[in-house]
């Protein structure tokens, strides 16, 4: 009884977290890998099966059987199936996604041109969200099966029934022809029309860097009511999120020992209960992020927000298809690298698998 | 401290219940406990769902959302802790009662330091600067006989031993020096040979600061072993209360109630081997 | 009627079929008792009422262009006003629910089966094909499911059966994901072994055995899911890749009443709350259902 014989404590070794780490980069990696293949893979065959015939577009319907054979053999269509896949994967990757036929820049320019109008939209969208749904999820667990609860369940079944679209439309009606209260569609009014010079590509942040604080409030006039649309959409889901791990973590036993301790009920919701179900919740805002450069899509339409949704939109109604898969793709691989993004930052926050 | 309240018991119940109203009807956890507690050490036996682990948690109002706590007199050291406010009860937590919990790798939160949570537990309570409360946490750690307290300090709760754990937990529940510790099966879920160090723990920390202690279990042997008092309990209702010693003693078997022989009856004994052992009878009009 | 319930809730039933109907009729009590979910029962029934009723309930022809009577508001004359052909908005709505109810069906007739198909084979077969079906389908779910549903229908070209083909074929990953996830715990049951052990044929556990258990929470997803298919047929329709005019549906609806949106707001704004009145109709179910059969 005297010798208390101390059990041994795992040591982190820096060898070993760094080989931990190589192994899930590696597993991570392949991943990545694999999911860009597929996506390549779906916007190759969804090129092949166009009815539209892509040497016409070239060359024209009137062309001479000739002048078509040379056309057809000079975009590489008389290749079998598979070099030209392989020759489209070796374009992507060399960063050549073709030509727009509508604006005739290269489609990477274009999309250069158009994404930081949607990251803006999106990433104010889902601070918004944040903002929102977590305290509403959080207050729809502690008070679970209560009215605070109802109302949270309501609010994020709303959120799931309301087309964005539709949404933005009543929005504008309301707080811009009715109340005034926000900038109209567009990025900008009128006066203020490319008058910053793009740093950042984001409006908001490029007038501020110039100091430009008129230009600021009025880029900010606009930016507000897309992303709150945007915003809401994402409250649903996240507050929903939130609810279910508050409620799973709220049961555990170290909230009770927390209570013991004489902690105040915030303390222990708050920086208890929340430090645990931010781990889970780190990727669910990350889906939501995804969720909104989907729904930017049909946002940027209504509030004609030059980003990459409406382009995407544009070249679509106007059949230009080089356009359009680019589009598909750079939203693909940004939805996996958000992915990767969260995976790793879950487990940083995650002291389990740091 | 002052004079007034010396006189006063730590604390006091009388006819304590539990009520839990859900929708199939009222689910009565306990029903009807009384007992006195001074500085001394108090073991609660039942089975599970006697009631037992309800009774720690009333007293400490952290009894879960449809439940209701209802007695004649509850109190602490002669203050009214029934028609106290919530904040004020809040406050009594950790600082004057304190609970240890069944296991470690539960009780602790995983996503934070060890040392965080217990320098957290001193610092509700005590006006003091982070360093302060580190080095107290320190001192704490060495109290429940940590050797590295420094490297022990920063691990996180996945990266101790439950035996360490449990140190950890008792360390945090004790910093901000309580006068009753409720310990609600402390050592179950820890292997047999660090039960011992734990219990020996707990019992130098009571004894030295004169603490009242509360130690609920199933196990009999236990109880009887380390308590001064025993309240054996069945369907939330004291089945009777009687000196540990007397648990042990042939002589006293006569004035035992059946259900507590009827417990003692199910224990193997290596002195007194059997080929079956015997099953409980419970008698239901022991609850009425 | 008493003996009725007292059948249904006995303690002690004589038959298997009494077993069973007693659990469905407990399960409906607790379905009732939940007032969100009976609010989108009741929608959900109007919603086919009004379908099947569609000329009866309708005060004109939804098709009918009169364009004298443009752009009217909302009158005694027609409840929700007329768009910019004449036509009488509310009547368009009410052939609407058609619309809207077969891309609802046909997506789900498609995509149920398949994704149980895929779900099932890829956990009850595991190895390999778990490995393949479940990479395929985890570089499905890493697509955006609007913008891939856009290309499809940008390469297939615009309609209702486009757009209906290209919804199926983003929506399925989900639903075999969780078929997969149930049949994996599933077949770890002691049970399945048991029912193996009494000679039971493979085909006999999936059917009799897997696929039951595996339903109630694939009808759930599906409810819950058929709000999703509404609002993305409703975003086809809006972008004029869906159904195309003169059909009244709802997403083309409100395309067509943006231009007038802050002259004449009710042209688009109907339409809208129709979507946002199924939908949710949709989801209130879904959630209640979820409470009462999916217990995890």
């Amino acid at each position: 009884m005297t010798s208390v014989a101390q059990t041994p404590v795992r040591r982190r070794s820096w060898g070993d977290t760094a080989k931990a780490w190589a192994k899930i980069a590696s597993r991570e990696l392949s991943t990545v890998a694999i999911t860009i293949f597929g996506l390549l893979l779906i916007t190759f065959f969804i090129a092949r099966v166009i009815p539209i015939d892509p040497v016409l577009a070239v060359v024209g319907d009137n062309a001479r059987p000739e002048t078509y054979e040379a056309a057809r053999v000079e975009l590489g269509l008389d290749k079998p199936l598979w070099k030209q896949f392989a020759v489209y994967t070796g374009k992507v990757f060399t960063g050549d996604l073709g030509r727009s036929v509508l604006t005739s820049n290269t489609v990477v320019d274009d999309i250069k041109r158009v994404f930081p109008a949607t990251l803006e939209l999106a990433t104010l969208g889902t601070l918004i969200g944040c903002l929102l749904g977590i305290p509403l999820g959080v207050l729809a667990a502690v008070y679970q099966g209560r009215w605070p609860d109802q109302i949270a369940r309501v609010i994020g079944l709303f959120g799931y029934s309301i087309p964005v679209f539709w949404l933005g439309l009543m929005g504008l009606l309301l707080f811009y022809a009715k109340l005034g209260w926000v900038g109209g569609p567009g990025r900008a009014g009128v006066a203020f029309q490319d008058l910053i010079t793009p740093i950042t590509g984001i409006l908001v942040i490029d007038a501020a860097i110039e100091g430009d604080w008129e230009a600021f409030r009025d880029a900010w006039s606009h930016l507000i009511l897309p992303s709150a649309v945007l915003g809401i959409l994402s409250v649903a889901y996240i507050s929903r999120m939130t609810r279910s791990f508050m409620i799973t973590e709220l049961q555990q036993q170290y909230v009770i020992a927390a209570r013991v301790k004489g902690l105040s009920e915030f303390r222990v919701v708050w920086r208890h209960a929340m430090h645990n179900a931010f781990v889970p919740l780190v990727t669910v805002i990350a889906v939501s992020y995804m969720h909104l450069l989907e729904g930017s899509v049909l946002t940027e339409t209504i509030f004609a927000w030059p980003g990459l949704g409406r382009y995407l939109t544009h070249s679509l109604l106007n059949a230009d298809m080089n356009a359009v898969l680019g589009g598909t793709l750079v939203i693909g691989a940004v939805f996996i690298g958000v992915n990767l993004l969260s995976d790793i930052l879950g487990r940083l926050v995650d002291p389990r698998t740091r | 401290m002052n004079e007034s309240t010396r006189e006063h018991p730590l604390l006091e119940l009388d006819n304590l219940r539990v009520d839990f109203h859900t929708p199939t009807g009222i689910v009565q956890a306990v029903r009807g406990l009384s007992f006195t507690l001074g500085r001394e050490r108090l073991g609660i036996v039942g089975e599970s769902g006697s009631g037992k682990s309800m009774t720690g948690r009333a007293i400490l109002d952290l009894i879960p959302h449809p439940g209701e706590v209802k007695a004649d007199r509850l109190t602490y050291r002669g203050q009214d802790l029934l028609t106290m406010d919530k904040r004020a009860r809040r406050k009594l937590r950790g600082r004057h009662i304190s609970m240890v919990m069944q296991d470690p790798k539960f009780s602790l939160n995983p996503v934070r330091t060890v040392g965080d949570q217990i320098a957290e537990a001193y610092r509700v309570h005590h006006k003091a600067s982070a360093r302060e409360a580190k080095q107290r946490s320190l001192a704490m750690l060495e109290q429940v006989q940590i050797r590295e307290p420094a490297r022990v300090y920063e691990l996180y709760p996945h990266e101790v031993s439950g035996g360490m754990g449990q140190r950890v937990m008792i360390a945090m529940m004790l910093i901000a020096e309580p006068d009753i510790l409720i310990a609600d099966e402390p050592t179950s879920a820890l292997d047999v040979t660090v039960q011992l160090q734990i219990l020996k723990i707990l019992d130098d920390l009571v004894t030295q600061r004169g603490m009242g202690l509360i130690f609920i279990s199933h196990d009999l042997h236990l109880v009887q072993s380390f308590c001064d008092r025993v309240i054996v309990m069945y369907g939330g209702k004291a089945m009777e209360t009687m000196p540990a010693a007397e648990l042990a003693d042939e002589s006293a078997r006569a004035r035992r109630h059946p259900y507590t022989l009827g417990l003692l009856g199910c224990l193997p004994d290596l002195d007194h081997p059997r080929e079956t052992l015997a099953t409980l009878n419970r008698d239901p009009a022991w609850l009425a | 009627m008493s003996t009725w319930t007292d059948y249904l809730l006995t303690d002690s039933p004589e038959s298997r079929r009494q077993a069973r109907l007693g659990q469905a009729y407990r399960k409906w009590l607790a379905f009732r008792r939940n007032p969100l979910a009976m609010v989108g029962l009741a929608i959900i029934v109007a919603l086919l009422l009004v379908a099947a009723f569609a000329p009866v309930i309708a005060t004109a022809d939804p098709l009918a262009q009169n364009l004298d009577r443009r752009l009217l508001p909302p009158s005694g004359g027609n409840f929700f006003g007329t768009d910019s052909l004449g036509r009488d908005i509310f009547s368009r709505i009410v052939y609407g629910t058609r619309v809207t109810l077969v891309i609802v069906l046909l997506v789900v007739i498609t995509v149920g089966p398949i994704g149980l198909l895929i779900g099932a084979a890829s956990g009850y077969l595991g190895g390999w094909v778990d490995r393949l079906l479940m990479r395929i389908t985890d570089v499905f779910l890493a697509f955006p499911r609007l913008v891939l549903a856009l290309a499809f229908v940008a390469a297939l070209g615009p309609g209702l059966e486009n757009a209906v083909i290209a919804i199926a074929i983003t929506a399925w990953p989900p639903y075999a994901r969780v078929a997969r996830a149930e049949t994996l715990i599933i077949r770890q049951q002691d049970y399945i072994a048991a029912v193996r052990l009494q000679g039971a044929s493979q085909w006999r556990i999936v059917w009799k055995h897997v696929v039951p258990m595996c339903l109630p929470s694939l009808i759930v997803r599906t409810t819950l899911d058929m709000a999703g298919i509404i609002l993305i047929a409703a975003g086809l329709g809006f972008l004029g890749l869906g159904a195309q005019p003169p059909i009244p549906e709802w997403g083309a609806m409100i395309s067509a009443g943006r231009e007038q949106i802050f002259d004449q707001w009710w042209v688009a704004t109907f339409p809208g709350l129709a979507i946002c009145v199924v939908a949710l109709g949709f989801n209130l179910l879904g959630d209640g259902l979820r409470d009462v059969m999916d217990a995890r």
